[in-house]
């Protein structure tokens, strides 16, 4: 296989595993002023994600890191011209991950309660804005000859991305709702297990619809197969949310996302990022990429150094494995 | 303003506001984690209650550098869009390898520090902030490495049909001299700026005879860290200027603001008259110090503006190869003045504290307590110097500034990431002053008496 394809998987790896990670993240962030009802209750779902959510993170910096050092034209084209959409992103994960250190520096309640905001909105805004970005790139932008954006603002906010955006939202507040009933005991999980229940069938049908929506529009045998793999898991989590099977529930909503993020990147692969103008403008695998000696480098630091990272960062799912209960919120 | 100033004036604020809280992360972390060493080894509560106390401390900061972070890995992409293209090659191998190597070593364990109090072994627990402390260390390698290239590179040629850089050696890269002096020059800065934070709070509450079991200690290794680091940073510092001389001549010329090519070269400890030091009214100046910084003897040749402008213009085609003299010149005498004041502030506290004495002299413990910005100043300054000397050039000698920029961003999206960005940060350093002052009042916590409860089901130590 060429080193282009094997960075090109890699990248899809990344943002896959971002997904699959800091889509619960996110899920519980929104899911806060739906599920808790006082301040100790809070505490218990912050905590739920609270060492583990810095290193989920990261999976979105080293995707970035990588797409600058394998597709740099990839890079500096989608963080231009997404740049409006990318600031907003930043000012949310920001404000999100300040306020989960400083949120319980204080013992105040008008201090806690904005901070509660910038967790709502700080998980909200990237929730949505994944999607329409990810819907954006599938279905081709304006690029011009330089592979520059040349499209408005909101040339971004076209309905297949914004169905795109709801259906990263959806898929990630269920994901979350099932992790909190994974991770929590007592009365928080049978009101996590009741909600994410009640949001599988509306999350089967925006995340159906998106689907279905690429697979009509992109003629593409294996993207079908790995989408209806997708849409087969969601299925599958929503019986097991129905018979409060939380492991095998999260499993499923874990599924769905990675199938979902493959099926993409694999509908849009040879492009990286297809131009909507002419389809001599679009950037692909071979003219966006680094030469193959950096391939090459970044391949060997890649296979020796990720299984070390998938070790200790699944190892500390193991350290915190236990369910966590409000009674062990100090009140 | 054009998009390119608005871009400009974004990456330092930006990445001033970002040094601010790194170098306090990394070398705080390394404070904090000896500290745990001492109680895990000792036994000994006071070094227990240290830890929580200056690892409290380390957690307010540490979360302001990691979120302020992203938006450096981001803007080369949103903002230099044509530096990404022509750099990436190059340039975008060690920025993944920090992110690989490092950002998943320091969240991951740090996570597993602040979470693991009563989940880990004591020794295991003790890892954790270790290694977190490595994965800072090892981030500092990477982007400096990256920063080095820009300064002085190598291990690339530039492809002529697509006209960009292109990595020939991953080991020249990663072994860069200027690399391996910039590195430990900026390390043994990062450990006087953690220092400083201990003398500074330690002076705070040993003012007011505070928790002393704490705080005599906490002053002593603070200023010992500042006076052993400062030296570090003075040797390396040294070092930097010759190899500065050597690669980038010019920056060494406007950090004195030397006109004519000199033989032996004065240093102007500051001077009064035109801001661009053309014309000189008074100045305080040392003689041959330049020559020695610059050459390592006092009776070096070190080459004037004039000079250089002339032979860049012939070299590179006509253009003005002189950075903004102003800055320069002020931001390498108040780095080096701000790091100086900090190491006799540190000279000062510990005299003043030897054999159990307690002063009571007034200016010195406003001088100990303020101290904790004096490395925040140098570090800042020595950024702005390092970057504002390498102009015009984003990479020296062979990409400019003014080609980087991303052609398709306007000024009024700039702009708006400028304010937007540069006001969260105003109001984000507020809440963040704010949270450590109070922590740091607080001073250090008691511990709990030792519980029987030790089931798992006990409440959660260090959570948020």
């Amino acid at each position: 296989m060429e080193l282009t394809t094997v960075w090109f998987a890699l990248i899809a790896t990344l943002w896959a595993g971002y997904f699959l990670l800091e889509g619960f993240d996110f899920g519980v962030g929104i899911l806060l002023p739906v599920l808790a009802r006082d301040n100790r209750e809070r505490r218990l779902l912050i905590n739920t994600i609270g060492p583990v959510w810095d290193g989920n993170e990261v999976w979105l910096l080293v995707a970035g890191g990588a797409t600058f050092a394998a597709f740099p034209e990839w890079y500096a084209t989608l963080f231009s011209g997404f740049y409006l959409p990318l600031l907003l992103i930043l000012v949310a994960l920001i404000l999100r991950g300040v306020a989960f250190e400083y949120r319980g520096k204080r013992d105040d309640d008008t201090w806690r309660r904005r901070w509660d905001l910038c967790i709502i909105g700080g998980s909200l805004v990237p929730a949505i804005l994944w999607g329409v970005a990810f819907g954006n790139i599938v279905r081709g932008v304006k690029l011009d000859a330089n592979h520059e954006y040349v499209g408005g603002f909101f040339d971004l906010l076209n309905p297949y991305a914004l169905l795109g955006g709801l259906t990263t939202l959806t898929l990630f507040v269920l994901h979350g709702a099932v992790f909190l009933a994974l991770k929590t005991d007592g009365e928080m999980r049978e009101r996590a297990g009741r909600l994410a229940e009640r949001l599988a069938p509306a999350a089967i049908l925006i995340a159906g619809g998106f689907l279905a929506w690429t697979a009509g529009t992109h003629r593409d045998v294996i993207g079908w197969l790995i989408f209806a793999a997708a849409a087969l898991a969601l299925a599958g989590a929503a019986i097991a949310t129905r018979f409060r099977r939380e492991g095998w529930a999260f499993l499923a909503t874990g599924a769905t996302l990675v199938l979902a993020v493959a099926g993409l990147f694999v509908t849009l692969f040879p492009g990286v990022m297809p131009s909507s103008i002419a389809a001599a403008n679009s950037l692909t695998v071979d003219n966006a990429s680094s030469t193959p000696y950096t391939l090459k480098v970044m391949t060997w630091v890649a296979v020796a150094f990720t299984p070390i990272v998938l070790a200790y960062q699944g190892w500390t799912y193991w350290v915190f494995r236990k369910r966590l209960t409000v009674e062990r919120i100090p009140a | 303003m054009d998009a390119l100033d608005l871009a400009r004036w974004q990456f330092g604020i930006t990445t001033v506001y970002h040094f601010l809280f790194v170098p306090i992360t990394i070398g705080m972390s390394a404070l904090v984690a000896g500290l745990q060493t001492a109680w895990v080894r000792t036994g000994k509560e006071q070094y227990l209650r240290a830890t929580k106390f200056w690892g409290k401390l380390f957690l307010i900061n540490f979360a302001m550098g990691v979120v302020t972070g992203i938006v450096q890995e981001f803007q080369f992409g949103m903002n230099w869009s044509d530096y990404s293209r022509f750099v990436g090659d190059v340039f975008g191998a060690p920025l993944a390898i920090e992110g690989l190597l490092a950002f998943f070593l320091e969240s991951t364990f740090l996570g597993l520090w602040i979470f693991g109090w009563d989940r880990l072994p004591k020794r295991l627990h003790l890892a954790t902030i270790w290694l977190a402390s490595i994965g800072t260390l090892l981030s500092a390698y990477f982007i400096l490495a990256a920063n080095s290239w820009m300064q002085h590179p190598v291990g690339y040629t530039v492809n002529p049909v697509s006209g960009r850089a292109e990595l020939t050696s991953i080991w020249a890269v990663l072994t860069n001299s200027t690399t391996l002096v910039t590195f430990p020059h900026t390390i043994t800065a990062c450990f006087l700026t953690a220092g400083a934070v201990l003398l500074a709070v330690s002076a705070w509450h040993l003012k007011r005879r505070n928790q002393e079991d704490v705080f005599r200690p906490g002053l002593k290794l603070g200023a010992w860290v500042v006076l052993i680091a400062g030296v570090g940073v003075l040797i390396t510092g040294d070092l930097q200027a010759r190899i500065m001389t050597e690669q980038q001549p010019m920056k060494m010329a406007a950090a004195e603001a030397l006109y004519d090519t000199s033989k032996p070269a004065s240093f102007s400890i500051f001077t009064i008259g035109s801001l661009d030091g053309r014309e000189e009214m008074a100045s305080v100046r040392i003689p041959s110090l330049l020559s020695f910084m610059a050459t390592g003897s006092p009776g070096g040749e070190v080459e004037g503006i004039n000079n250089l402008q002339a032979e860049y213009a012939e070299k590179y085609g006509p253009g003005d190869y002189t950075p903004y003299v102003p800055v320069t010149y002020w931001s390498f005498r108040l780095m080096i003045g701000f790091g100086g004041l900090a190491m006799l502030v540190a000279v000062a506290a510990l005299w003043a504290i030897r054999r159990g004495r307690a002063p009571t002299n007034r200016w010195l413990w406003l001088a100990a307590i303020t101290s904790i910005g004096m490395p925040l100043a140098a570090n800042s300054f020595g950024w702005i110097f390092t970057e504002m000397g390498r102009q015009p050039w984003t990479v020296f000698g062979v990409f400019k500034t003014a080609d980087s920029v991303s052609p398709s961003v306007g000024a009024g999206s700039v702009a708006t990431s400028l304010i937007v960005l540069t006001l969260l940060y105003g109001v984000l350093a507020v809440v963040e002053v704010g949270l450590f002052v109070r922590y740091a009042r607080a001073g250090a916590p008691e511990l709990p008496p030792a519980s029987d409860d030790d089931s798992e089901d006990r409440p959660l130590a260090f959570a948020y």
